[in-house]
Order: C-alpha cells, then sequence, then structure tokens
C-alpha cells in the first residue's frame, strides 16, 4: 500500500491525529488478529478523530465501540491477548485509565511471567494526556510515571507525527504491553508553551512528512531533536517543543533528546549526551516528586557521576492537581526551562 | 408514617456464628426435579424465575429427577465420580504437606468438588476457563499430569511456573486452564474478551469464567456482565456461592433478600441457580449453558450454591467466625456422597469399587508426590535459578533486567 513503482512509500503530510489513524490503518490491513476499540472508537471515529473511517473499512468486528468502562476494555483486551489477538485500546484520557489500573498493573503486565510464557498480552493502550489546553484537572494529567513503575510494561510517548505512526506500528506488533501516551496539545501542531501565538499547523514541520505504508519506528530508541554542547536537556512529548523554544529564546545550546520510549529506555543515548555536555536538565509536564523525572535524574547521577559539571536540573509540573484558571502558571513553559538551563550553567 | 426516628446502617450478619446454628432457610431451595427446563434459545428474561429458584436433579433418595436430568452415559458420570475423589485427596495430601511445612500455602475445594469436574465433562477440548484459585477440580477433571500440579506447590526445579507463583496458581494451557492471579475477579471479563475474540474469528470455541460469592462485588464482575451482554460473548459466567468470602458471609457481598443469579437477570443474560453439590445438575446446566454460548445465543451466568465445608486457607481458622460443625447442616450435603448414593441405586458403583478407587487414588497421589518431591521444594532450596526470575517479565529481557541480574552475580 501507498507505495511508488520502486517500492518506496510515499510521503504525506500528516497531522499527528491522521499519523496515529494511518498506523492502525496499516496494522489493520497487515494483521487479521488487529482489534480496536474503545468508547466512541467505532462508528463516530473517536473523539479525537484517530479511528475516523476504520469501522468503515474493517468492519465492526474490528474496530468497535465499547461501554464506558475502562476495566472491561483493557480486562477484555486481556482475554483477546491470551486468546491470540493482538488488541489496539484506547482509553479516552489518560485521566480516566484509573478504573483499569488493576487489569493494567495485575494482570497484563504480569501475564507473561506469571504464567511463565504460557500466555501474553500483545496489547496496545492508547492514551491522549498531557495539558496546555484548559482541560482542567481530569483532561489534563500525564500519569506515566504510575506504568514506568510498573515492571512488564512498555511506556511510549511520540512529539511528532512520523514518531507517531512509526512508533505505534511498532508497539502494535511488540509483543509485551505498551501503554501509548498521545500528547493531545501536539495532536494538531507542535506547540511550545506560547500560548498567547496562534497555533502553527503540523504540516508547516518537517516531521508532518510520513510515509502511507508501513514503517517502524524502534521501542528503546531515543532522538537527538535538537544536537547541542552546553546541556543536555531529557524530554519527550510536548516539552520536547518547549524545550527547543527555551534554547532559541536564551541561546543556550542545549541538546535536546526526545525519549521516545520512557520505559524500557535508549539509556547509551542518554548516557553519551551527558558525558559530552557536564550537564543534565529533565523536562516533564507531570507533577515533579516522583516523578519520571525523578528515574532519569538518579539514572544520569548513576552513569555519568564524574562527568557531571553542576547539580541535575528538573523542571516539571507543579505537585498539585491540574488547574483550570492557573493554566500557564502550571504549565512548565519556555521561561522556566530556560531559566533551568541557565542554572544549570552558572555552576 | 413518622419519620423521627435517627437513621439506621444496616451491617448483614450470618445467623451461625461459633457455638450456634446457621439457620440455612436463607437459601431457598427447591424440591429436586421441580424447576422448569427452558429451551436453550430462551430470552434472558424467560429465566428470572430459575435465578430465585434452585436446580436440582438428585433428591435425598440419590434419585435423578426433573426435566433438568442429563442424558449422559454412566461410564462418563463414574469419570466424575473419579475426578471429584481424585480432588478431595490431593486437597487432604496437599493439607498435611502444608502442616509439614513441604508448601508454603494451599487452598482446599472441600465440598465443591462437583462444580469443576462436572462443568469440565460438559464442556469441549479448546474451551478455555478462567478459574479462581478454587476450581482444581477442572484440572482433575481434564487429567492434567498430577506431578506437574505438585511441582507448582513445591515450587521446585520442575515447577513449570519457575518457582514465581505463589501454590495453587496454577497456569495449565493446554488443559485450557487459564493463568490464575491472586487479584480478585481480574479472570472474569477476560473470560469475556476471550470468548468476544472467539466470536471475532469465527471459532468454535467457547470461554468460561470463575469468581467467588465474594468478589462478584469487585469491579471486574460487573464489567464481565456488561461485555458479556453487549456483544452477545460465547461465555459461562460462574459464581461459586460457597456462603463465605473468608471469614465474611454472603450477605456482606449483597447477596441478602436476593441471588448472584438474579445480577445476571438483571444485566440481559440468561441465568441459572443450580445446586452446585448435585453432580448431574451442575452438568445439565453447564451443557445448557454450553450449547447457547456455541450455539450464538449468548452468554449464561450459573450460580453454584454450595458450601465451603474447609478452611478458607492453610491461613485460615473458620472456628472463629462461624460454627465448626456448619457443613454438617448444610442442607445440600456433600457432592461425593451424593452422586455416589445414585451411582450405586442405579447399579453403577459400588461400596468396594468406591473403596478400591480411594485406595488406588491415593496410591497415584502418594507416587505422584513422591515423584514431585524428588525434583525438590522451595523447603530445601532446589527451586529455580535466581538467573530465572528475571526472565519473562518482558518478551527479550531488557538492558536494565540483564543489568540487575549481573548485580546480583548470576
Amino acid at each position: 500500500m501507498g507505495a511508488d513503482k520502486n517500492g518506496n512509500s510515499r510521503s504525506t503530510p500528516m497531522t499527528m491525529i491522521q499519523a496515529l489513524r494511518s498506523a492502525m490503518d496499516v496494522m489493520l490491513e497487515r494483521d487479521a488478529n488487529v482489534v480496536v476499540f474503545g468508547e466512541d472508537v467505532g462508528y463516530f471515529g473517536g473523539v479525537f478523530r484517530c479511528t475516523e473511517g476504520l469501522q468503515q473499512k474493517y468492519g465492526k468486528s474490528r474496530v468497535f465501540d465499547t461501554p464506558i468502562s475502562e476495566g472491561g476494555i483493557v480486562g477484555a483486551a486481556v482475554g483477546m491477548g491470551a486468546y491470540g489477538l493482538r488488541p489496539v485500546v484506547e482509553i479516552q484520557f489518560a485521566d480516566y485509565f484509573y478504573p483499569a489500573s488493576d487489569q493494567i498493573v495485575s494482570e497484563a503486565a504480569r501475564l507473561r511471567y506469571r504464567s511463565a510464557g504460557e500466555f501474553i498480552a500483545p496489547i496496545t493502550i492508547r492514551m491522549p494526556c498531557g495539558g496546555g489546553i484548559y482541560g482542567g484537572q481530569t483532561h489534563s494529567q500525564s500519569p506515566e510515571a504510575l506504568f514506568t513503575h510498573v515492571c512488564g510494561l512498555r511506556t511510549v510517548m511520540p512529539s511528532n507525527p512520523y514518531d507517531a505512526k512509526g512508533l505505534l506500528i511498532a508497539s502494535i506488533e511488540n509483543d509485551d504491553p505498551v501503554i501509548f501516551l498521545e500528547p493531545k496539545r501536539i495532536y494538531n501542531g507542535p506547540f511550545d508553551g506560547h500560548h498567547d501565538k496562534p497555533m502553527v499547523p503540523w504540516s508547516k514541520h518537517p516531521f508532518s512528512e510520513v510515509p502511507e505504508g508501513y514503517y517502524t519506528v524502534p521501542l528503546e530508541s531515543a532522538a537527538v531533536y535538537r544536537p547541542g554542547a552546553a546541556v543536555t536537556v531529557l524530554t519527550y512529548g510536548t516539552m520536547v517543543y518547549v524545550s527547543e523554544a527555551a534554547a532559541r529564546e536564551s541561546g543556550i545550546d542545549a541538546e535536546i533528546i526526545d525519549l521516545r520510549s520512557l520505559w524500557p529506555l535508549d539509556l547509551e543515548t542518554i548516557v553519551n549526551s551527558v558525558k559530552k555536555t557536564g550537564r543534565c536538565v529533565v523536562v516533564h509536564e507531570a507533577t515533579r516528586t516522583s516523578g519520571f523525572g525523578a528515574e532519569l535524574a538518579a539514572l544520569v547521577q548513576e552513569h555519568c557521576f564524574y562527568h557531571l559539571e553542576a547539580p541535575i536540573e528538573r523542571v516539571t509540573g507543579w505537585d498539585t492537581p491540574y488547574p483550570h484558571a492557573q493554566e500557564w502558571a502550571y504549565f512548565p513553559g519556555p521561561d522556566r526551562v530556560s531559566a533551568a538551563y541557565r542554572r544549570a550553567l552558572e555552576t | 408514617m413518622s419519620h423521627d426516628e435517627p437513621l439506621r446502617l444496616h451491617i448483614p450478619e450470618p445467623t451461625g456464628r461459633p457455638g450456634q446454628h446457621t439457620d440455612f432457610s436463607y437459601l431457598h431451595l427447591s424440591p429436586a426435579g421441580e424447576v422448569q427446563r427452558p429451551a436453550v434459545d430462551c430470552q434472558p428474561a424467560e429465566t428470572s424465575d430459575l435465578a430465585f429458584a434452585l436446580i436440582r436433579v438428585l433428591d435425598d433418595d440419590g434419585r435423578a429427577l426433573g426435566p433438568w436430568a442429563p442424558q449422559i452415559a454412566p461410564e462418563r458420570v463414574r469419570a466424575g465420580m473419579r475426578a471429584m475423589m481424585k480432588t478431595r485427596i490431593f486437597d487432604a495430601r496437599m493439607m498435611i504437606a502444608q502442616r509439614q511445612k513441604k508448601i508454603s500455602f494451599y487452598m482446599t475445594s472441600l465440598g465443591e468438588e462437583a462444580i469443576g469436574t462436572a462443568h469440565a465433562l460438559a464442556l469441549e477440548e479448546g474451551d478455555m476457563c478462567f478459574p479462581t484459585y478454587r476450581q482444581e477440580s477442572l484440572l482433575m477433571a481434564r487429567e492434567v499430569p498430577l506431578v506437574d500440579l505438585i511441582c507448582q506447590l513445591l515450587s521446585n526445579e520442575r515447577d513449570p511456573l519457575k518457582g514465581r507463583q505463589l501454590p495453587v496458581m496454577y497456569s495449565v494451557r493446554k488443559a485450557g486452564f487459564f493463568s490464575i492471579s491472586g487479584n480478585l475477579a481480574t479472570q472474569v471479563i477476560q473470560a469475556v474478551g476471550w470468548g468476544m475474540a472467539s466470536a471475532i474469528k469465527g471459532d468454535t470455541k467457547i470461554a468460561s469464567g470463575w469468581i467467588g460469592d465474594g468478589a462478584t462485588a469487585e469491579a471486574d464482575f460487573h464489567n464481565a456482565l456488561v461485555f458479556a451482554h453487549v456483544y452477545q460473548a460465547p461465555v459461562i459466567i460462574n459464581v461459586v456461592n460457597n456462603q463465605w468470602a473468608i471469614s465474611t458471609f454472603q450477605a456482606i457481598a449483597g447477596g441478602e433478600g436476593t441471588t448472584f443469579a438474579a445480577r445476571g437477570v438483571g444485566s440481559g443474560i440468561a441465568s441459572l441457580r443450580v445446586d452446585g453439590n448435585d453432580f448431574l445438575a451442575v452438568y445439565a446446566a453447564s451443557r445448557w449453558a454450553a450449547e447457547r454460548a456455541r450455539s450464538n445465543l449468548g452468554p449464561t451466568l450459573i450460580e453454584w450454591v454450595t458450601y465451603r465445608a474447609g478452611a478458607h486457607s492453610t491461613s485460615d481458622d473458620p472456628s472463629k467466625y462461624r460454627p465448626a460443625d456448619d457443613w454438617a447442616h448444610f442442607p445440600l450435603g456433600d457432592p461425593i456422597a451424593r452422586l455416589k448414593q445414585h451411582l450405586i441405586g442405579i447399579g453403577a458403583w459400588s461400596e468396594k469399587e468406591h473403596e478400591d478407587t480411594q485406595k488406588q487414588l491415593e496410591a497415584e497421589l502418594a507416587a505422584a508426590q513422591k515423584e514431585a518431591e524428588s525434583y525438590g521444594s522451595l523447603a530445601d532450596g532446589h527451586v529455580h535459578s535466581a538467573a530465572s526470575m528475571f526472565e519473562d517479565v518482558y518478551k527479550d529481557m531488557p538492558e536494565h533486567l540483564r543489568r540487575q541480574r549481573q548485580q546480583l552475580g548470576v
């Protein structure tokens, strides 16, 4: 599909939404065991349009709507995985995965281990996450640390359409359960934290060129989004663009690493960069205490201690629920990130 | 009506506490043979009365009565009898092994042996059961090698689960026995998902999910009913109402003044309430539900009314919360004794055959235990290597686990 006469896949500008839909389209076609379901995912095509047209193309037994029951969605997916299907399920907002916690932590993550490989859970759980959209408390959370702490899960978060499709295909094909977090703030275009400026659509961004057919972006591989020499920035999702804006505005030559796979992660790329720069800033939207940044800081400290010239900085959401009116005081914008770069360079 | 009295919180209590007698009248029993048997293609609402009655085949004299008396060859019933006896002997031996500190933990299914054995006979090869920790009778009926099971209990070098799981948390895929989890109720919605998968692929296999009375209070029970109903999944949802969830009487799980079968009808699922100590009724109801599922007629919920005759587990002492002689008074009796009476009555069994079978099974189990113990145990340290602890977390071992394994020096 989508290949020219030389067998190369044609590329088309896509938004994250289109890229994610394309990934599911490709996998529904390639693997008869792939099924897609969740709340409003079928006929309507998803509240974010990520599954638009898929039910019409593949039929209701492959792409379908579910009752509003996150525990039911994930629990049914685990059973289907045990049968031999490859379910790709959606939780409408990451903020609403909590009712499915037991199925994710106690079941999907442990099934291979506890059955010594007799049963597996090759499932992908898509969840729109992150703030910056006036989503308030229950449409803005970044719960990745609740997943990275669970042994047996893979946690993935793309930051652009190209990666979104390639990582989603790789996640669906992977035989381990994958939590696939999609920053909804960048569904339609990159966002650097300057909420007062007009939104730039993906079509203006080079990573919106997405091959129409099958390709993967390997899991456990980070990307150096912006090469630099002064400080290593470990980040993912929307904060990749905020970190880039901070580098531009502060004039600090930051090396921005988009982790892409949060856990298991690409330690080598991280360590090589920090050993080169001697400084490290971790940036995420999620709350600070016991957030994923703490694990990143600990890893850098363990592996790069003798190369560090300054304490590791963390720029994160505050340790509060995600507020509505105070959105931009909460969201870690470019000014806060720039200040952290400067602190890292002061020492 | 005056509303001046202060409100009172209602906390259900069992009628029988230690030193007392349980009043079992709350069970709402029906005489053997008296409950109707609807066609397998009936509407769920047509089973409303069945959800509040009790399907029974064997009467007090061991005669098989009424429309649910199954067409089943005596040879198969004899096999069921054997499987029930094997389950009970296995339990008794493993209880002793736990007391001897050969195994760390055990749970018996004393008094509930009919449910898994007769149900297993009603299913077909390839159907998948999603059991709790008290359905080892399914394994006995499916002739799973005893040595494998005992090795799991011993967590030894031959443990198929490599010592990762608490004893009794078996996983036997080839016998259609899904990996047991310690987390209650999770497997029932998974059973529904498995059945949905079978339907998606146009297969002919059905799923059978299991849950106890206490665990029906978990959200996943509700999730399972909703999904099973919405997608008309080919699944049997088995609620084993043994009256007790550890120390908690079934009324605290929501059984007071209603039945667990009634939940199914309320969810639009055909539902039966069955004498769980009546082997023939269990077989007949299971066949009915299996045929319904396999004919694309949708799910069935079955409440099996039985009694947890033994302790909840080897860590439990039931004399602290219920009468010591409770089982002796339970009106549905002992499933083995009742089937024995029936089989002898139809001339398909005898006291001598019973004794011989008992002896033969005991010898078989003793031999299996001896063989299993020859592969070591948790107690003597003959377990899978510490290096194997890091395997199967993921399909391929990630770098951080390789590093941790090296740190352990294995």
